[in-house]
């Protein structure tokens, strides 16, 4: 978070930048849409149970996309189920980020047919692409760290939210 | 597990709409002309003791003539026996008489038949799409159908 102690306010003190304050407390609460599509929500499912356990990360799925911050693409999307997934995006709040998880959501994966969409990011901005097929837990846990290190380093954040200027990401 | 007996009452029955009737590994398939498909069905049900409708699919037979085959697959609960029943379906007039009155349980394999094949049927209480998104447009299981679908270059192999 880059806190500092403070020598001249003394202990008990620290200074930091506002931007930074705002991006550690979005990146340390991701809160997820409960949303699974194949076999990848099997593997998501397993990430949030006891063994591999997202919520010691401040990662706790949410059953609303009025309450999440990112969604996870989690398996195979199929052109009928795309309007679906647009809505629940759409729904929810900003800010908002996407994790592709596994090679279908990534590319659509073994899945060169007709019915299925040949990646999400043809329709939705993605953060994240995870590999595998399916991802194991950790590597879903090293995409979600990878997605709070991009949180963390957006610049104006604490004055995108007080509506000045908007909020510039890495390239 | 042949059901002759019932092949022998369709056939005195129905004898010149049954085309022909073929036995492999003890299944036996009954080709019948498809204006009459409803009565045969309907006499197969009450007579036969066909009371239950397993499946409905069609068949694309891309180059032949008829292009298309309906296949009913039939079970008797009773003596447990099982009877196939075709009709061949021309493409230029791709549609056959709905059977969902006779077994009710056809609704949805007459839709998906419809969605995927693009063979329609008559009478049919509720012709929709049940797969397919509902705007969506053509037949994907039809053999001359894109497998990656029409707005897209067909796969030509890895390149390197």
């Amino acid at each position: 978070m880059g806190v500092e102690q403070n020598q001249t306010l003394g202990n008990g003190f620290f200074t930091t930048s506002l931007d930074k304050l705002v991006n550690w407390s979005r990146a340390k609460s991701l809160w997820p849409m409960t949303f699974g599509l194949a076999c990848c929500a099997i593997e998501m499912m397993a990430t949030g149970a006891a063994r591999f356990d997202l919520d010691r990360m401040g990662v706790l799925f949410r059953a609303s996309p009025r309450q999440a911050d990112v969604i996870i693409i989690a398996g195979t999307v199929t052109k009928k189920m795309l309007p679906v997934i647009k809505t629940v995006y759409e729904q929810m709040p900003e800010p908002k980020y996407v994790i592709a998880m596994g090679a279908c959501a990534s590319s659509g994966g073994v899945f060169d047919t007709y019915s299925v969409l040949q990646g999400i990011d043809e329709e939705l901005p993605v953060d994240v692409y995870i590999p595998g097929c399916p991802p194991r837990p950790e590597g879903l846990l090293y995409g979600l760290m990878k997605l709070q290190e991009k949180i963390m380093a957006e610049r104006n954040t604490f004055g995108a939210a007080i509506g000045i200027g908007d909020v510039v990401k890495e390239a | 597990m042949c059901d002759q007996a019932s092949v022998e009452k369709l056939k005195s029955r129905f004898s010149s709409d049954v085309q022909d009737v073929a036995e492999f590994r003890g299944e036996l398939t009954v080709t019948v002309e498809k204006s009459r498909i409803v009565e045969i069905c309907t006499f197969l049900r009450d007579e036969c003791g066909y009371n239950f409708l397993c499946d409905l699919c069609g068949v694309d037979y891309l180059g032949q003539e008829p292009r298309f085959m309906v296949v009913y697959n039939l079970y008797n609960i009773t003596t447990k026996k099982r009877l196939r029943v075709k009709v061949a379906v021309d493409e230029k007039n791709a549609n056959v008489d709905t059977v969902s009155g006779v077994w009710s349980t056809a609704n949805w394999p007459e839709r998906e038949c419809w969605d995927l094949m693009g063979i329609s049927f008559n009478n049919h209480p509720d012709l929709r799409r049940i797969l397919m998104a509902a705007d969506w447009e053509g037949h994907p299981l039809r053999k001359d159908y894109p497998v990656q679908g029409p707005d897209r270059e067909p796969y030509q192999g890895r390149l390197s």
